[in-house]
């Protein structure tokens, strides 16, 4: 009896040092935010500033236009993960409940283009902007973000657990195929919806080599590479920094911690099929 | 005669017979239906998704076998950009340095993924809050985990070598600073970064496995590690599988940590295939060039997902 209370405590523990060294990474980031410069780095580790810096959190918005960058980076991740959402659960539906010639092979070339690596076509998908005369604006990015074929691949996979006999009911009664995407079909994917728009919004929001490729213009940029820019000028405003980088992942974290089971739910449904 | 119904459309169709002529029209009439409206539901989505993916995945194929600059036209030269690239040293350290991120990335987050996932599926106080802050990483800004873990690896006053001195370790390593521990810096940060989504997965699969099979085990006296390897292993063989294909995918497009982190230095030290075709094709303008390289990565990613599925499938047998 007592070594399986034994074999708990020890297992607990093991629990809870493995935990909290993972958010160790978290914690300094959060202590340094509101210390001296000076008191980042130094030899041993202040685990708790002498004395708290707060002043850090106003004094960034004048170092840095972190308020064109957050409003920059709201733009585009809201802009773009309700285009992505839109377009595809409208195709997704296409692909699920549709019959028609040719569809299989069309959803073959979806499939395809997501197991190709990104590096493999930037470059034309570059010129291709180029000529548009896209490069160095927000539009390209919408462009490039918005019609993902991920999210065609997720919508439809929720869309394949919806039974046949509903959509054909609601045909027999005489609706519409828009109506019945619009009517029945949307209210029923709410879940699948709304994971497919968290990680849109995240991965959006958290996007470095698109806007690092496209956006030449500082009052263009997002929160992710007006940091980095920052990082690069002051290399040793390490408090600063903290401070910066605390700011840019909270949205995230405020996005994640109300969609939490949505984040589960797509993971799964992506990884299922 | 009846009305031909279209139950008859489809007994005929299935029996591969003529359907009677009325309903033939009908059929027809209702596939032209279906088409239009299939179409209408993917062309917006499917409009951006030729032009900007499809397109350019296709016509990288062609630039690989093109000499192109920014200000040059097209023409064709065949192998050249290959041949160019099997000369070229910088290929073969990128190539070099790729394989070995894969090799310390796809294993180390694997187990990490694992244990994590058999730990967090126990009723332990605390359970939730950890499978929560694990996952947390994997979604944080890229430049916020570079930039804290540049700091957290400071050669001199960082605390991951000051814990190192404290345990006895006399001279640390330089980390990001070092050619030779560049590497392992970024893959610990990558690993980190990473194993929540896969401990994610995990635990799903960890969910499927009946608990009949740990009672009845136990009852045959099987230790833990038994259990743990006789069960856990098998049973999870299919998550594992999917685990590993997407690691690697990844693992071998690896850019952003690397391209924040260390830029791919110092010298050459952590320069990555992606980021040596990025260079050549965006910063150099070489199109052609670096369209070859990304062949060549496509290629490596495409061979080693086939040769996976093929041992999977042999082992299933």
């Amino acid at each position: 009896m007592s070594v399986t209370v034994a074999r708990r405590l020890a297992l607990q523990a093991l629990l809870t040092i493995l935990g909290l060294a993972v958010l160790v990474p978290f914690g300094w980031m959060l202590v340094s935010s509101v210390k001296l410069d000076s008191q980042v780095l130094t030899v041993p580790i202040q685990w708790i500033p002498q004395e708290f810096h707060w002043d850090n959190y106003t004094r960034i918005w004048d170092r840095i236009p972190l308020a064109t960058y957050l409003y920059n980076s709201m733009f585009l991740s809201v802009t773009i993960t309700f285009l992505q959402v839109l377009t595809g659960s409208f195709a997704a539906y296409g692909f699920a409940k549709i019959n028609f010639p040719g569809r299989d092979v069309l959803f073959l070339a979806y499939i395809a283009t997501i197991a190709v690596p990104w590096q493999a076509y930037m470059v034309p998908q570059y010129i291709i902007m180029e000529r548009l005369g896209l490069v160095n604006t927000h539009l390209s990015l919408i462009l490039l973000q918005a019609f993902g074929a991920f999210g065609v691949f997720l919508m439809r996979q929720y869309y394949l657990t919806i039974p046949d006999e509903l959509t054909e009911a609601a045909r027999i009664d005489g609706l519409s195929e828009y109506g019945i995407w619009a009517r029945i079909v949307l209210p029923l994917s709410k879940p699948a919806l709304a994971s497919l728009a968290l990680l849109t919004f995240v991965n959006t929001w958290n996007d470095y080599m698109g806007p690092f490729i496209y956006l030449n213009s500082n009052d263009l940029w997002t929160v992710q590479i007006g940091l980095r820019t920052f990082i690069g000028l002051y290399e040793a405003e390490y408090a600063m920094i903290m401070t910066g980088s605390v700011l840019s992942i909270l949205p995230i974290l405020v996005v994640f911690l109300l969609g939490q089971r949505y984040f589960v739910q797509g993971i799964a449904t992506s990884g299922l099929k | 005669m009846a009305t031909p119904t279209a139950l008859d459309t489809v007994r005929a169709t299935a029996t591969g017979g003529t359907p009677p002529p009325v309903a033939g029209r009908t059929a027809r009439r209702l596939r032209r239906r279906n088409t239009l409206a299939g179409w209408s539901f993917i062309l917006p989505n499917f409009i951006g998704f030729a032009a900007l993916t499809l397109v350019p995945v296709v016509a990288s194929l062609a630039l690989a076998f093109m000499q192109w600059n920014s200000y040059s036209t097209p023409e064709w030269v065949g192998l050249d950009n290959f041949r160019r690239m099997l000369a070229s040293e910088t290929f073969w350290t990128a190539l070099y340095n790729t394989t070995y991120y894969a090799l310390g990335h796809i294993p180390l987050t694997m187990v990490a993924a694992l244990g994590f996932a058999v730990l967090l599926n126990r009723k332990l106080r605390g359970v939730q809050f950890f499978r929560t802050a694990l996952f947390f990483p994997y979604i944080t800004a890229l430049v916020a985990v570079a930039v804290v873990w540049n700091m957290l690896f400071n050669p001199d006053a960082g605390p991951v070598n000051q814990l190192l001195r404290a345990i006895g370790v006399d001279n640390p390593p330089g980390w990001t600073t070092s050619t030779t521990w560049a590497m392992p810096a970024v893959i610990i940060t990558s690993v980190w970064r990473d194993m929540g989504y896969y401990m994610v997965l995990y635990l799903a699969g960890l969910q499927t496995i009946p608990a009949e099979l740990y009672e009845a085990a136990r009852t045959d006296g099987a230790s833990a590690w038994q259990r743990f390897w006789h069960i856990t292993v098998p049973s999870l063989r299919p998550t594992t599988f999917f685990v590993l294909i997407m690691l690697t995918i990844s693992s071998f497009k690896v850019f952003d940590l690397i391209q924040v982190m260390t830029e791919g230095g110092p010298g050459r030290s952590t320069l990555v295939l992606s980021q040596l075709i990025f260079r050549e094709g965006i910063t150099e303008g070489r199109f052609g060039y670096s369209s070859a390289i990304a062949m060549v990565l496509f290629v490596i990613v495409l061979l080693v997902t086939v040769i996976q599925f093929r041992l999977q499938q042999r082992s299933e047998r």
